[in-house]
């Protein structure tokens, strides 16, 4: 297979948003609500790391990627990058991106090139976070007073970093605003269905949420990159 | 077989009108020796004396509790794991945890106590885990001596709880100890690359070894003449072999294995007793022991603290859950009714 560079970026960006949610879920091991959700996230986790590591590898060297670039240098979006928060941003985050990515799969696993093969198995495992975070999202939105508030703020307070989902990526062979209008139809059924409101904030605009793919993120990516690197980076050359 | 046919019936605990006088209890306790001894399993419905359920129920929940405070230590590093193959193998490792505190926590449910019941007596200290997790895991390479010590120990001790007359645990055992097989085999492979790697990895692998050895002898329990719990399960073939037994056989296995890691022991009395065939080493710090146990080690503190925080933390959630599960059921029972 001939990787040119445009299939190397659009790899690289694909793998950063893998590679940082699956960090992100990483952190909630040992501190999840309950004992299924610790194994829940880890194996979403796990999932996503597996796509980074295919990815990443797709571009270069998968340690040298993940461990020796820095901040400016990943393409993730920001809505992957964004801290845990509540179990209900976690939720809103895993909803808005899961579902986004199970439709960019979909997409790529059905038309040839170079993210065919990954993107069909890919496809199945993300159809199963959607699942994971759909079906939470009801009981939060559904369930208690308390949760249905926590995760109304969570969706909302996420909503702004969707829009940069949809923006042209390089090296990908599909219009990614295509993809849109599918999404905002399944986020809205679903949130309908937990009882809760669509975000009323804008997702794109004046000033635009999202400029990740670009290099820019948000303040807390670089000390989740600190600490990620920090091992690695302390021993130069040395393998594991 | 024949033993386990003659005695199904007796076996079987009522399930109403409980009109067993002492001689129906009789007959029921002569059922259970005999299964026990003709090496068959007990079954969740089984009759079984109440001592047996306390020390099944006591034993389980510490291993349960083990598995999920031994996240901890392990979790420490998942965010800093130096390469994406080994943060792969780590997050797999800590979600196995996960995972057999799932199925011990279901196991102590056929004995009649909730999970629910069970973490609120880990919260507020009425049972315990391992005491191994109090300790810190300060540089990488800790999570390979936890992989090769203490899940080597853990391997040790619970082969032969497969054996466990208790079914539902026996059960459990074998798929525990597939997966703790795998674990040990990870933190021995991670301490062998570093160990083979720069000066300084190898000196990270020597400390960590240096750090864990003891604590991991410890995890045997007390000497076989001080262990307070250990002829009763034995009798019961809830336990096969005695806490020193198991440290020996340990012993035994890791001095090879040190030696191919490249690694010390950090006992300048070990070494091989051709008499016994066993190795001789030194003397384990019962002090420290005792004082881990009771609350005084590294960590005892901080392991509790942030098992109670998730957990109080998350309460919102599984109200949520509850919440959820009761609005969407409801439908039902009114139909039913």
């Amino acid at each position: 297979m001939t990787t040119t560079t445009h299939t190397h970026t659009a790899a690289l960006a694909l793998g950063d948003d893998a590679l940082v949610l699956s960090h992100r879920l990483g952190e909630w091991m040992g501190h999840a609500p309950v004992l299924e959700e610790e194994v829940a996230l880890g194996n979403i986790a796990l999932d996503l790391l597996g796509q980074a590591r295919i990815l990443l590898s797709m571009a270069g060297d998968e340690d040298e990627l993940a461990y020796l670039r820095e901040e400016r240098a990943f393409r993730n979006l920001q809505l992957v990058e964004q801290p845990g928060g509540d179990f209900a941003h976690t939720i809103a985050r895993q909803l808005y991106f899961s579902t986004y990515q199970h439709l960019l799969y979909a997409r790529l696993a059905s038309v040839e090139g170079p993210f065919a093969g990954l993107a069909a198995k890919a496809v199945k495992e993300v159809a199963y976070h959607r699942d994971h975070a759909e079906q939470w999202t009801l009981r939060l939105g559904d369930g208690t007073e308390e949760s249905h508030e926590r995760m109304r703020r969570a969706c909302t307070a996420l909503w702004r970093f969707t829009g940069e989902m949809f923006a042209p990526l390089d090296g990908l062979d599909l219009d990614l605003s295509e993809l849109e209008p599918v999404w905002l139809e399944s986020v809205r059924s679903v949130l309908e269905r937990a009882g809760l409101a669509v975000p009323e904030g804008s997702r794109t605009g004046a000033w635009r949420a999202g400029a990740g793919r670009e290099g820019l993120h948000t303040e807390s990516f670089g000390r989740m990159l600190a600490e990620m690197q920090h091992l690695h980076r302390s021993h130069p050359g040395a393998s594991w | 077989m024949a033993t386990a046919a003659a005695h199904q019936t007796a076996r079987t605990q009522p399930h109403t009108g409980q009109d067993s006088g002492a001689g129906a209890d009789e007959a029921y306790a002569r059922a259970f020796d005999a299964t026990v001894a003709a090496d068959e399993r007990i079954e969740p419905r089984d009759w079984m004396p109440d001592a047996y359920r306390a020390t099944l129920v006591r034993q389980i929940a510490q291993h349960a509790h083990s598995e999920i405070i031994g996240m901890q230590p392990e979790a420490n590093w998942i965010t800093r794991a130096p390469s994406l193959r080994r943060k792969a193998i780590l997050m797999a490792k800590v979600q196995d945890e996960a995972g057999h505190g799932l199925y011990l926590y279901s196991a102590a449910e056929t004995l009649g106590a909730s999970r629910e019941e069970l973490l609120d007596k880990l919260h507020s200290g009425r049972q315990k885990y391992s005491s191994i997790f109090n300790y810190p895991t300060l540089t990488w390479a800790d999570v390979g001596a936890i992989g090769w010590l203490v899940d080597g120990a853990a391997i040790t001790n619970q082969v032969p709880l497969c054996r466990c007359s208790y079914g539902p645990y026996a059960r459990a055992m074998v798929r525990v100890c597939k997966e703790e097989s795998f674990h040990q085999r990870q933190g021995y492979e991670l301490l062998l690359a570093l160990s083979r790697g720069t000066p300084e990895q190898h000196a990270m692998a020597q400390d960590a070894v240096d750090r864990w050895w003891w604590p991991s002898l410890m995890m045997f329990g007390p000497p076989d003449d001080e262990s307070a719990h250990s002829a009763q399960s034995m009798a019961w073939k809830i336990k096969r072999h005695s806490n020193d037994e198991l440290r020996r056989r340990f012993v035994d296995i890791c001095v090879p294995q040190a030696a191919s890691l490249g690694l010390t022991l950090p006992d300048p009395d070990l070494k091989w007793n051709e008499e016994r065939g066993h190795h001789d080493f030194g003397a384990i710090d019962w002090t420290e022991f005792k004082e881990v146990l009771k609350g005084n080690g590294p960590c005892n503190e901080q392991r509790i603290t942030q098992r109670r925080r998730a957990h109080e933390e998350g309460a919102w959630v599984r109200e949520a859950a509850a919440a959820y599960a009761a609005k969407h059921s409801s439908g039902t029972e009114v139909e039913q009714a």
